[in-house]
């Protein structure tokens, strides 16, 4: 950790930087998110700082503790964390924004990915779990948890909840394997439709099935009905 | 005779072509640690990745939430099956510099020795699965089989083979056995000559050698760019190792090496893997003579640390300091902290909020396989399916710790 990068960012950008404090010697600025990416780019680009080395994203939820203070004084829910190194002056930093009020209202935040591309996948992490939106992402979706999962684990997540099963994907489109039956390789259909389904050369009679869809009987199965 | 790909007007046949998609994982022989990968293909050449991990998610972060800081060190086990210990470490560590403590020598000197162990341990799965994906099944049970070895002592120290939930708040749980040294100065020379053993299958073997080299090659800046850290940082020339350039657990006062490599490929992160192994050995034997026989283990504060179980039953002082701690939980002083060691792969890091109470309020690890497997996706572009598989295995996928 290094002090002199914390007197360098309050030279360079005095009028965004909301707090600073050294707790158990991690040397700690908190930053306007309005300047998020221009100090980002600040401490990557400066030859006394020369913060090359991305470390750690992250996000804490403040909610239950009371919330902190934004840079304009309103209490705010989220603190966005990040840790960079050094590699050749061997300093590091923990930068801090505060997004977001209470119900998580304008929890977002610039990019940092074209900054260090190390970014990319921790800020698809933050998104999925903590609710927030990284602008100029350029592939923000969920990383950890599944799509259909409803709302953002750590933050409004009850620890203790059952959560309901999920129902299989229907997208049209996906690889022949992994229709709806994705994972259940013994599951609805049958090895020879999947094998033959689509497959003209192949097929000879049409079935329907329960659901309506035009089943395409294969060579083996038509035999084995003989 | 007319060649085949003739049309009878001489003009040349288009073949229709597209690219063709191809979804690798979550179960696949070649993706331990359970990931898909879904690769856009034309011909055997990926022209395009996408690595989705997440299938062994199981909320680390929100489950330390729930019990006292003591508790997390099961889910930290957890997270790295592989070398549980220096993750146990790693956390111990963390909570200490929030508490301003520091163990006595002999803890930290047994600390390096059990982390050692482990990060041998660690490499040894990882080049040993490696190789085995690659069709030489022998090395694998060579490298097993000396992991059995370090297993052995582990179950002896710990009581446990694998998830060792060994390291506590302000030391460990056990002291050392009094045959700890004589074991290990027995077993690991043994461990030793058996990775000799398997590496000289390998490294004159064509097929291995072919697959390997120059195969998923990254250059410094990406590799810095990308966050990575630890052996698959070191393999593109860059000495850097928590241990050496951020000492803890008095590293020192040890001489070692930190081995690196040149072109950053399969190669050299086998290569790196094995030398730290045998710098492993050197760090062992330098600390197993340095550390003393007798001597706390644990730091001398009722309030962190649990009492004798003798006293607990038969003084009142003990019985209400186990309940405290039992109870509430240790009393970390609020605010933030973050703490890093070098674990198997590169650096751990743990993010600590504690809003003072015996309930961490967050936890938040840094797992070093993230970066490396976010990176993945750019080292197979433009290689053949044959490439993923010892191009995936050389980064070490750790997937509890990855997928959090």
């Amino acid at each position: 950790m290094s002090q002199q990068v914390v007197e360098l960012l309050r030279e360079r950008f005095p009028e965004a930087i909301v707090e600073t404090h050294a707790q158990f010697g991690d040397d700690t600025v908190v930053v306007d998110p309005a300047r998020w990416r221009e100090v980002a780019l600040f401490l990557r680009d400066d030859a006394r700082a020369a913060m090359n080395m991305f470390i750690d994203l992250c996000a804490v939820d403040y909610s239950a503790l009371g919330m902190v203070t934004g840079h304009d004084g309103e209490s705010r829910r989220f603190e966005i964390v990040l840790h960079v190194r050094s590699l050749d002056r061997g300093h590091r930093l923990r930068l801090k924004a505060r997004v977001g009020d209470e119900d998580a209202e304008g929890a977002e935040i610039d990019s940092l990915v074209s900054v260090w591309r190390g970014a990319n996948w921790f800020e698809r992490e933050t998104y999925d779990l903590m609710g927030i939106h990284f602008r100029g992402h350029p592939d923000l979706r969920r990383i950890l948890m599944y799509e259909e999962f409803v709302g953002t684990r750590c933050a409004d997540y009850p620890a203790n909840r059952i959560h309901p099963l999920v129902e299989f994907r229907d997208v049209p489109g996906k690889l022949p394997p992994f229709g709806p039956d994705e994972g259940m390789s013994f599951g609805r259909q049958d090895h020879e439709r999947r094998m033959y389904d689509g497959d003209e050369q192949a097929a000879q009679g049409e079935l329907t099935t329960q659901d309506g869809r035009v089943r395409v009987q294969s060579p083996i199965v038509a035999a084995r009905e003989d | 005779m007319e060649p085949l790909d003739r049309d009878l007007d001489e003009g040349e046949l288009e073949l229709p072509s597209e690219p063709m998609l191809l979804n690798m994982g979550p179960s696949h022989p070649a993706m331990h640690g359970t990931v898909r990968i879904v690769v856009e293909l034309s011909g055997e050449t990926i022209t395009k990745a996408d690595v989705q991990i997440g299938y062994l998610h199981r909320g680390f972060e929100k489950m330390c939430e729930r019990g006292n800081w003591t508790q997390v060190f099961p889910y930290v086990d957890r997270c790295n099956y592989v070398s549980p210990m220096l993750n146990n470490v790693g956390f111990s560590l963390a909570v200490e510099k929030m508490l301003g403590v520091t163990v006595p020598e002999r803890c930290q000197y047994y600390r390096v020795v059990l982390g050692e162990l482990a990060r041998m341990c660690d490499h040894l799965i990882c080049s040993g699965a490696m190789a085995m994906e690659l069709g030489a099944f022998t090395p694998f049970l060579y490298f097993a089989r000396a992991r059995e070895i370090i297993w052995d002592i582990f179950e002896e120290e710990t009581g446990a083979r694998v998830t060792h939930s060994f390291g506590r708040v302000g030391g460990m749980a056990k002291p050392p056995t009094a045959d700890f040294k004589e074991m290990i100065r027995a077993g690991v020379p043994r461990v030793l000559a058996m990775i000799d053993e398997g590496e000289r299958l390998l490294l004159r073997n064509r097929i291995f050698l072919d697959r390997v080299e120059g195969i998923g090659r990254i250059s410094q800046a990406d590799a810095l760019a990308l966050g990575w850290t630890g052996v698959c940082l070191r393999s593109t020339g860059i000495p850097y190792d928590v241990r050496k350039s951020n000492p803890y657990s008095l590293y020192e006062r040890l001489d070692f090496d930190v081995p690196v490599g040149t072109q950053g490929d399969n190669y050299d992160r086998f290569m790196c893997r094995q030398e730290e192994m045998r710098q492993s050995q050197r760090i062992i034997s330098q600390a197993l003579d340095q550390m003393p026989d007798t001597g706390p283990i644990n730091i001398d504060d009722p309030r962190v640390v649990l009492p004798e179980k003798e006293d607990v039953y038969t003084t009142i002082e003990g019985t209400i300091q186990h309940f405290k701690i039992v109870m509430e939980g240790i009393k970390v002083p609020a605010g933030e902290c973050y703490s890093y060691t070098e674990a198997g792969n590169g650096e751990l890091g743990f993010y600590l909020v504690s809003d003072g109470s015996g309930t961490p309020y967050r936890v938040r690890i840094r797992p070093p396989c993230f970066t490396h497997v976010q990176g993945l996706e750019q080292l197979i572009t433009g290689l053949m399916i044959p490439d993923l598989v010892p191009t995936f295995g050389s980064l070490n996928m750790i997937g509890g710790e990855c997928d959090h």
